[in-house]
């Protein structure tokens, strides 16, 4: 093994050995030895991943196994890691933004009694989010695929005394399940007609595949695939109608939706995706089936963030909305641009929780933004930090955000693949959206009258789902003021902030342009991809500039303005329209009622459909009538037989005289 | 090779030893019956381990065969051997048998000696089904080892247990009589062979042919237990005692299984090949109509009792795809199950020892008093749920990819136990350990004592290791899953 392999291992494997400590000897170690083992695992991660990503700017790249898992039906099925620009830049951002993570732990958790088993958890994920994008085949995909949603299960139902969140992990691992079921589909496809899990292996033969047809239902092969394998990432990316866990996720505590459900894991399916170019770009139906879905997460999620009053909420459903201008991307095969606002978005909206945490640690667990205001006097760090990512967010020119998302609006412009008009309808009126509900939240939130220190709002329970918790909701009592957080919370908000505003600026030119992911990301002669965007692209500062005289600028510029005007100036307009547009309300309050109905229809008719096969069926049918029956048919037999064994012999005597007659009927007839 | 006879000791240490402990007598010396029982498990595992470690993987020929004269009138032979379909079976019969002895060490506190010695002695005759290579020999083992785990339900088992054993005990006799009528043809028309070797290479016509396989099916059928000859199987486990619940669910079912392998599929080809579909039909409603049924019970043990069909759906449906991941994932299958489900019940035994209540509704919370035990119940759940990493996975994955590949819609059915399984098992995990503390019982529980972390710790890094490193586990099939594949396609007609 070279040196650079033995660092290759050592990525993953420090962070296991953090969780390994932290979870299996958490009570030896104590409080500060958990923090201390999983944040030396991760930090020795990234600064690993650093090296890593120095060897492959200096053009080495790896492609290995590290061991065979198993050998059957001619499939090697193998644990092994394919190193090359598209994972390094992953190895770099998960390892990063794991590391803030941890460190704002220490001051998040610090009254929790499961500290220990967070801190263990969490390095977990690292461990499992690293070895998905380190893999070199399906296998190991998978294995990460499903580790990353066991301890997101687990991190969801953090505190489990809480019916919501149990109730929101068992519904987040389901909905995962519904997407790993197609994923599985699609890799016994890859599996079936390939006879191999390796990606290079896989790749090579992706020309054969598109030539061919299924053998019973006689569809594309490779947008079979490529749909099966797509469905996996509407699961773990949240893409509508598999969106539906994303936000009940609040429920677990705040870093791990920073960490898991906004920069990483959600993220999985969008990475996945790209890795698979080569075989995605072969079925113009798979990648319009990506695109609609996309654009209408794009669109439609964002609506919902115009209503929530929760301050998490609001960034989750933002988050929905971003994976959804990813997928668009990947629609339209502009992959790096896909991976592109996959990393800006995941600085800033990895900012951009951490500060809604953070504002909740000031607001004494109070994530009502209807008792929030003004803050921006009292927690001037989170103020200025959370100003910074919804700028970035709404992308703002020369913010990160601005870069990835204008690439991908430019995109969406150039491709003439079916669809693509639809998803630029919904990809500009998304920065709209955006824009709106980002500066709605910003403005109650940071400016404007101070809510907070009254009598107690009580939540006017209009969210079924947000049924207070006694000991995880107190909010601030009459008279008390929020507070800064202490550094530990801010120091992760302003290393992620730099990144956030200037990452974009800095890497647009050699990931969307240059040759960073040459021969890792495929696009076909067919697809315009990034092609017409490149010829006109002079650099980033003339982009920006060129930026501000286009029309996502005054969209975004209109929604911050509109949102100005409804929350700042007349407060009273908000109510109004809701009055006024009542269905339209109670829809978007609904969430489109996909809960409502899932909850009847796949919950509801799973448990009658199970009632009605184990009463009728099996009780019924099978017990009542076959076996019980047949016991039943016995005894009654048995019942008519002892009739003849009356123990009168005069009766004996009877039958054996009509016996013996017969008989000599039958003797003499025979002839 | 060496001379040593391992399969006769595999088969003879725990029955001997079985009938020594049962010499200690009354309850007065069951400190003495306990130790000694622990003695002869591990005994009988250590005669086990050569098995393996000197088993030749690149044959598929029979090894350690041990061949006597038994009944020469009848040509009825005491012939033993094992490839690559049986070995891994004694190995986990007998590792088990371990488990299943520590499990009972302090619950059972009547007739101790009777109780370990019917586990031993099962334990042996077992053995003797997974190596015997003579029809009759077979069927004496097949057999005898009913009475042992019958008396185990009607004697140690709950309220309504002689109900329980009779219905066991009668579903699985009809099936044998079949067999046994099956045996009995096959034994004239090979001109007096009782071996199962010759059997497979016996021409028969096809329609005699498919009256065998449906003799089998329905003789194997009942012992996996296939839908719609299920309905035995839950009632059984609610009323078994833990160690009965754990040997029935990790090795009984395999019989049937097993028997598949053995008998129908090398015997009856043609038959196999053209009634393929209709085992797949009843595999997959396993599956999937088992799942649903699994959803909505209100008793753990009868929850895990359905999950237990499901899984052995899988191992059907990898039977019949006659592709080599298949049979393999299947055969993974049968050994994860045996760890996993082996392991639920044991942890659903560690709840019913205190609380005596088997009712999810009983239970809830259960983490806050039991943290080490909610930590174990996690990863079974998990691996029931087939988690990669976890050997519940790796049958599971297999299967689906050979489904996939002989049918899509085949592989589709079988993928719904990825969303079905996590439904069933984590809704109750949800139910019972999770939440605020439901009751005063659930208040008072007592975190897991050593005996119980040692067994549910052994069983934890078994599911574990096979998860993390199949290969050992799949590397000693491909010889003889390759040689019954070819066996299988060649027509008998």
């Amino acid at each position: 093994m070279t040196d650079m392999q033995k660092l290759y291992l050592l990525v993953p494997l420090a962070p296991l050995a953090g969780a390994i400590l932290a979870g299996l000897f958490g009570k030896a170690i104590g409080r500060a030895g958990a923090h201390i083992a999983t944040i030396l695992g991760v930090g020795v991660a990234f600064v690993a991943s650093v090296f890593v990503f120095k060897d492959v700017q200096a053009g080495n790249t790896f492609n290995g196994t590290v061991y065979t898992w198993m050998v059957a039906g001619g499939i090697k099925f193998e644990v092994g890691f394919l190193i090359d620009s598209l994972t390094v830049m992953m190895m770099l951002v998960v390892t990063f933004v794991s590391l803030m993570v941890h460190i704002y732990t220490i001051g998040y958790m610090s009254e929790d009694p499961g500290y220990q088993r967070f801190f263990s958890y969490i390095s977990l994920f690292t461990f499992s989010m690293l070895m998905l994008v380190m893999s070199n085949n399906f296998l190991q995909l998978f294995f990460g695929w499903e580790a990353v949603g066991l301890v997101s299960y687990l991190l969801i139902g953090f505190w489990y005394d809480r019916p919501t969140a149990i109730y929101a992990n068992l519904k987040a691992f389901l909905v995962n399940r519904v997407g790993d079921f197609g994923f599985l589909l699609g890799i016994g496809l890859v599996a079936a007609y390939t006879g191999s899990l390796n990606y290079a292996e896989v790749f090579g033969k992706a020309g054969e595949l598109a030539s061919q047809q299924m053998a019973v239902t006689g569809w594309s092969l490779i947008t079979a695939i490529c749909i099966c394998l797509f469905i996996g990432a509407m699961g773990k990316s949240a893409q509508v109608p598999l969106h539906v866990w994303l936000p009940d996720s609040m429920e677990g505590p705040t870093p791990i939706s920073a960490l898991i459900h906004a920069a990483t894991m959600v993220t999985a399916g969008i990475f996945m995706v790209a890795r698979m170019s080569p075989l995605f770009e072969l079925s113009d139906v798979a990648l319009s089936f990506v695109l609609v879905i996309g654009a209408t997460t794009a669109l439609f999620m964002g609506f919902l963030g115009i209503v929530q009053n929760d301050v998490k909420r609001v960034v989750a459903y933002s988050t929905l909305s971003q994976l959804g201008y990813m997928t668009v991307a990947l629609g339209v095969s502009a992959y790096s641009a896909a991976v592109f606002h996959l990393m800006t978005h995941a600085f800033f909206k990895a900012l951009l929780f951490l500060g809604a945490g953070s504002v909740i640690i000031g607001m004494h667990h109070d994530q009502d933004m209807r008792n929030m205001g003004g803050l921006r006097k009292y927690m001037p760090i989170t103020w200025i930090t959370s100003l910074l990512g919804s700028l970035a967010l709404i992308g703002f020119p020369f913010f990160s955000g601005f870069y990835s998302k204008d690439s991908i609006i430019e995109a969406v412009h150039a491709s003439s693949i079916p669809g693509a008009g639809y998803a630029l309808f919904c990809v500009m009126l998304g920065v709209f959206v955006t824009a709106f509900y980002s500066f709605r939240m910003y403005f109650l939130v940071f400016h404007g009258e101070e809510r907070f220190g009254k009598e107690h709002h009580d939540h006017h329970g209009d969210h079924d789902d947000e049924e207070p918790a006694a000991d995880h909701h107190h909010g601030l009592a009459p008279g008390q003021k929020p507070h800064e957080s202490p550094w530990v919370v801010t120091v992760p908000l302003i290393l992620l902030a730099i990144p956030s505003v200037i990452i974009g600026y800095m890497t647009i030119e050699p990931m969307l342009f240059g040759e960073w992911f040459k021969g890792v990301i495929f696009v076909g002669e067919n697809h315009v991809g990034l092609k017409e965007l490149a010829a006109n692209f002079h650099g980033p500062a003339a982009m920006a500039l060129h930026g501000l005289q286009t029309a996502p600028f005054w969209l975004a510029m209109g929604g911050v303005a509109l949102a100005w005007f409804f929350y700042m100036v007349k407060p009273g307009i908000p109510a109004a329209i809701q009055r006024s547009f009542k269905p339209l309300y109670v829809l978007l309050d609904n969430k489109y009622y996909f809960d409502r109905f899932n909850e009847i229809f796949f919950a509801g008719g799973s448990r009658l459909l199970g009632k009605g096969l184990w009463k009728v069926g099996d009780q019924g049918v099978i017990d009542g009538v076959a076996v019980n029956g047949t016991a039943k048919f016995v005894g009654w037999v048995a019942q008519i037989s002892r009739l003849f064994q009356t123990g009168h012999l005069y009766q004996y005597a009877f039958v054996m005289i009509i016996g013996v007659f017969v008989l000599l009927t039958f003797w003499f007839n025979r002839g | 090779m060496t001379d040593i006879p391992f399969l006769s000791l595999a088969i003879w240490v725990p029955i001997l030893g079985g009938l020594l402990v049962l010499a200690t007598g009354s309850d007065r010396n069951a400190p003495l019956a306990r130790v000694l029982s622990l003695a002869v498990a591990v005994a009988g595992f250590v005669v086990t381990i050569p098995l393996y470690t000197g088993f030749d993987a690149s044959t598929s020929a029979m090894q350690f065969v041990e061949l006597q004269s038994w009944i020469p009138r009848f040509n009825i032979n005491y012939h033993l051997g094992i490839d690559g379909i049986s070995v891994l079976f004694l190995l986990l019969n007998a590792f088990i048998t371990i488990i299943v002895v520590m499990a009972g060490w302090q619950v059972i506190e009547e007739k101790v000696a009777q109780y370990m010695a019917a586990f031993l002695i099962m334990s042996g005759l077992m053995n003797g089904i997974f190596s015997a290579l003579d029809g009759v020999l077979f069927y004496v083992f097949f057999e005898a080892s009913l009475i042992p785990l019958y008396l185990v339900i009607g004697i140690w088992g709950g309220p309504n247990r002689v109900y329980a054993a009779i219905k066991f005990f009668l579903y699985t006799l009809l099936g044998s009589l079949l067999m046994l009528i099956a045996l009995l043809y096959l034994f004239m028309q090979s001109g007096g062979s009782f071996s199962i070797l010759d059997w497979h290479q016996l021409p028969l016509p096809i329609e005699p042919q498919v009256l065998i396989f449906l003799a089998f099916l329905i003789a194997f059928g009942v012992k996996v237990p296939m839908w719609p000859v299920h309905t035995w199987l839950p009632d059984a486990h609610v009323e078994a005692p833990t160690g009965g619940s754990v040997v029935l669910a990790a090795i009984a079912l395999k019989l049937g299984a097993y028997g598949f392998l053995r008998f129908s599929m090398p015997i009856v080809p043609d038959a196999s090949q053209q009634l393929a579909p209709v085992v797949i039909t009843l595999s997959l409603i396993a599956v999937i109509y088992i799942g649903f049924v699994a959803l909505v019970q209100t008793d753990m043990k009868k929850l895990v009792a359905y999950s237990s069909i499901s899984h052995m759906g899988f191992v059907t449906l990898g039977f019949f795809m006659f592709n080599q991941l298949g049979i393999e994932g299947a055969l993974v299958q049968m050994i994860s199950h045996g760890f996993v489900s082996g392991a639920m019940f044991l942890c659903i035994g560690v709840l019913y020892d205190r609380v005596h209540s088997r009712q999810i509704a009983d239970y809830g919370g259960v983490v806050h008093t039991m943290p080490k035990f909610a930590a174990f119940f996690m990863l079974f759940a998990m691996a029931n749920s087939g988690l990669p990493a976890t050997s519940g996975f790796v049958g599971e994955f297999m299967v689906v990819l050979g489904a996939v590949e002989y049918n899509f819609w085949v592989g589709f059915a079988a993928a719904t136990t990825l969303i079905l399984g996590a439904a069933y098992t984590l809704w109750m995990y949800k139910r019972v350990v999770f939440g605020k503390v439901a009751n005063d019982h659930v208040a008072e529980l007592e975190d897991l004592n050593a005996r119980e972390f040692a067994f549910l710790g052994i069983l934890a890094l078994c599911v574990l290791a096979m998860g993390l490193y199949p290969f050992p586990f799949t590397e000693v099939m491909h010889a003889s899953v390759d040689e019954l594949l070819r066996h299988v396609a060649v027509s008998k007609l």
